[in-house]
């Protein structure tokens, strides 16, 4: 018996190993907003293309609120194209994605634009309210607001076409009332 | 081309480090001495590959070579020259090519040393080193790889964080790796011993040196961070408990024991299980540390980006400690002690009181890092371990470890006779008591501030106790004062190197103390022409200006300060806006001193410059805490000197 218990030795290290990577399964930085379930902070933008675009227009449908930056590496650049191809395929049913670029420059923000071939309205957020009232943290964080207004979900970090597609079915599938 | 370069001689040297590692093992397996030399020209030419790639990164960084997208996310066209050479370690690959860049020297180093003299440990510890480098570059060709294409090529880059546009952020990471890479020298030459069944002391004195190297560079790596928190950061303070601190703290707490524990098994021949115990526990802290910091699974201010390099750590970190520990396990019998402890009053006692006091502060200081991972593992409940939580436990610890540092030296070995304790305590006990009633008639109320002077004085006392008496010795012999310490301090460099560091730890505990039981601070908002004051100073808030740098926009105050003796001088805090970051950076003004900084940040203010809000610091004693490293860098120094004589003080 006393042969047997070394080999407690290395196994006395399997618990710790395992709690480690039980660590992959979390995401200390989702930290649950405090907006979520609240109204979403009512605001008017201008676009890029010089298209006035506001929050309370766009009540009935669903509205996803993207925060980038032309200098968010690389996280910006690998949503961009998931952000477009999920406008682009559910735009008929229901819903809007809105662009704001925060702390950019015009040149650099409509490069980007240009780059990704984005087709959903773009708004620079010139004096930083439109983020300090949803109280972005860092880009890209994205907003998903429900038909009657209110802020349903917020995601940090790229969004993917799987995160779009399960948070907007959801949000279609509620009656409007 | 230049990054494909980069990337192939990653894949190439990948191949040649793979191959050396199996060469080497083999080799040592089956005493096949070309095998070993083949291995040796695999480790030869994944120095050179490393140090060319290396180059080459540093190169697409001078050159702004944005379609690497680590280029494009550290720097931009205005980062200035320096910082685009130090920027190339400013972030995860970069750090990770450095951290593999050390090791390929150290293994180089390791061949040149040891080829000749340790013969049966020689080809394993190599197999060991290559292996692990090995592994680094499979992080740097999968999963971090450094020479990335970014596609659309950006106009300009990101730029570097700006907080690490600091000298303290250029030499912090590679003091600290240095330590880090270090270690994995005595972890392979312990490897190789349980391997080949050679687990006496030859492991030991084979990487001494190294091991008091890589502590040393350790410490420092530690202490910079400390100075660049203090003096960048903004909050006054050194160490926050926070958990990237906390990673690199670990190794040091367990390499510290080790420093003190393989003193006993060359002395005494005992704790040969331990020993081996904690090379493979510090290897894998340091391991640890890097997984803990790159995974993104603990939240920290350092922040990191996650993704697989999280997974092939943690795999690794498995394989390094599940191997050694079931080596371990499989040399039980081999390891029993030949010696005995004879006596609780010991030397040897307190020095195995020393490694339970360091290897249980290490243990608190996990436990409180990974506790938040328990904590949702269990009970789903997101909480966060703080300073208060650390400080409580750690205290108690330090306080006795730094008495025991006066104990350990001059107590006996075997057993400590009544007459040798009275003939090496004594005094310096009295010292003790009298510098604690000293502080008390200073005024100080603090009883654990009193209590840490107090123990400190008590070192103090003993080291002064122990040079004089060895002086007085040789001066006996004929020899004038200054021959004797130098003759002394030379023939005894281990000794008296290790006296010598643990001054440094003194000083940097009375800074510590004397930080934390004596700073005072405020906060005003202040009218233009308006003062504050705290602690004797006067601080008059004499204006804003706007200034525009090659990659920020800065806001400076401009604040008169006067003292008690009514000299004035002028202090200018900022803050900096930087384009790609949400929130300003605040820029420090300070004036350091031997018993007080004075410590200013500027907080808010209006846009018109007649109002600004400040924290004002008066920071007691932090300078000792610098100087205590430059006392530390002097004995880590002189301990690692060759000896000149064979046997262990």
């Amino acid at each position: 018996v006393r042969r047997a218990l070394r080999w407690l030795l290395p196994l006395s290290a399997i618990p710790v190993l395992a709690l480690l990577a039980y660590g992959f399964r979390t995401n200390p930085r989702d930290i649950p907003s405090p907006l979520v379930g609240r109204p979403a902070a009512a605001f008017r933008l201008t676009s890029f293309a010089g298209q006035p675009i506001a929050l309370d227009a766009l009540r009935g449908r669903v509205v996803v609120l993207n925060f980038w930056a032309s200098w968010c590496y690389p996280a910006c650049y690998e949503e961009a194209p998931a952000l477009e191809r999920s406008w682009r395929e559910w735009r008929d049913r229901g819903v809007t994605v809105v662009g704001v670029a925060i702390q950019d420059t015009e040149d650099k923000a409509k490069k980007f634009i240009e780059d990704f071939g984005l087709t959903f309205v773009n708004a620079p957020d010139a004096t930083g309210r439109v983020s300090i009232d949803y109280g972005v943290y860092g880009v890209p964080e994205t907003f998903f607001i429900d038909r009657r207004g209110r802020i349903r979900a917020k995601h940090v970090g790229p969004v993917t076409d799987e995160v779009f597609r399960a948070t907007v079915q959801a949000l279609l599938a509620e009656p409007t009332g | 081309m230049v990054p494909e370069l980069g990337q192939g001689a990653l894949l190439v040297a990948l191949a040649l480090a793979v191959y050396g590692a199996a060469a080497a093992a083999i080799g040592g397996h089956r005493a096949r001495t070309a095998l070993v030399e083949s291995a040796q020209r695999a480790a030869v030419g994944v120095f050179a590959l490393v140090t060319a790639a290396f180059a080459l990164l540093v190169y697409a960084f001078l050159r702004f070579d944005f379609s690497v997208r680590y280029v494009a996310n550290n720097t931009n066209l205005g980062t200035p020259f320096y910082y685009r050479i130090t920027g190339v370690w400013g972030a995860l690959e970069g750090s990770i090519i450095l951290w593999g860049w050390m090791l390929a020297l150290f293994t180089l180093i390791v061949i040149v040393r040891h080829r000749e003299r340790a013969r049966d440990l020689y080809p394993w510890a190599l197999a060991v080193m290559l292996g692990v480098l090995s592994f680094f570059l499979l992080v740097m060709t999968v999963a971090a790889p450094p020479f990335a294409r970014l596609s659309p090529v950006p106009a300009d880059g990101r730029g570097l964080n700006p907080l690490l546009e600091d000298t303290g952020m250029i030499t912090h990471p590679i003091a600290l790796y240095l330590g880090f890479t270090g270690f994995t020298v005595p972890f392979a030459f312990a490897l190789a011993a349980l391997v080949t069944g050679r687990v006496g002391e030859t492991w030991i004195t084979l990487t001494r040196r190294w091991t008091i190297a890589a502590w040393y560079f350790l410490s420092l790596g530690l202490l910079i961070g400390g100075w660049w928190s203090y003096h960048v950061l903004g909050w006054g303070g050194y160490w926050a408990w926070d958990p990237v601190e906390n990673a690199a703290f670990m190794p040091w707490l367990t390499g510290t024991a080790l420093l003190h524990s393989v003193m006993i098994q060359e002395r005494r021949r005992m704790l040969k299980l331990w020993n081996l115990a904690l090379v493979i526990l510090t290897f894998a802290l340091t391991l640890f540390g890097t997984f803990l910091t790159r995974s993104g699974v603990i939240a920290s201010v350092h922040a990191f980006t996650q993704g697989a390099i999280g997974v092939l750590f943690l795999g690794f970190l498995a394989v390094v400690v599940l191997t050694a520990l079931a080596l371990l396990a499989w040399r039980w019998d081999a390891l029993r002690a030949q010696g005995e402890l004879d006596s609780v009053v010991s030397r040897e006692s307190a020095f195995l009181l020393n490694n339970v006091f360091l290897v249980a502060a290490a243990f608190t200081v996990f436990f409180g890092t990974v506790f938040p991972l328990v904590s949702e593992a269990l009970r789903g409940v997101k909480v966060s371990v703080g300073g208060p939580f650390f400080n409580q436990v750690n205290v108690p610890l330090f306080l006795s470890l730094i008495f025991l540092m006066g104990v350990g030296p001059l107590i006996a070995w075997r057993r400590a006779s009544l007459d040798n304790l009275r003939r090496n305590f004594v005094a310096p006990v009295a010292v003790g008591i009298a510098a604690a009633g000293l502080v008390y008639a200073a005024g100080v109320r603090s009883t654990l501030a009193a209590l840490a002077l107090a123990v400190a004085a008590f070192v103090a006392a003993t080291i002064a106790l122990d040079l004089v008496r060895a002086t007085r010795a040789r001066m006996r012999l004929g020899e004038g004062v200054v021959t004797a310490v130098r003759r002394l301090v030379r023939l005894h460099n281990r000794r008296y190197g290790g006296f010598v560091v643990h001054l440094g730890i003194l000083v940097i505990a009375v800074g510590v103390t004397g930080s934390h039981a004596w700073s005072v601070q405020t906060e005003a908002t202040l009218k233009r022409g308006e003062a504050a004051t705290l602690a004797g100073y006067r601080v008059r808030f004499d204006g804003l200006q706007a200034r525009e740098e090659s990659n920020h926009f800065k806001v400076v105050g401009t604040f008169t300060v006067t003292d008690r003796r009514a000299r004035a001088t002028v202090l200018e805090p900022s803050k900096k806006f930087y384009p790609q970051e949400m929130s300003p950076i605040a820029g420090v003004d300070y004036r350091l001193g031997l018993v007080e900084d004075l410590y200013l940040v500027l907080g808010d203010f209006t846009r018109d410059g007649n109002q600004a809000t400040i924290k004002l610091q008066v920071n007691r004693l932090v300078s000792w805490i610098w100087i205590g490293g430059l006392v530390l860098t002097l004995g880590a120094a002189l301990a690692v000197l060759p000896e000149r004589r064979r046997a262990p003080a």
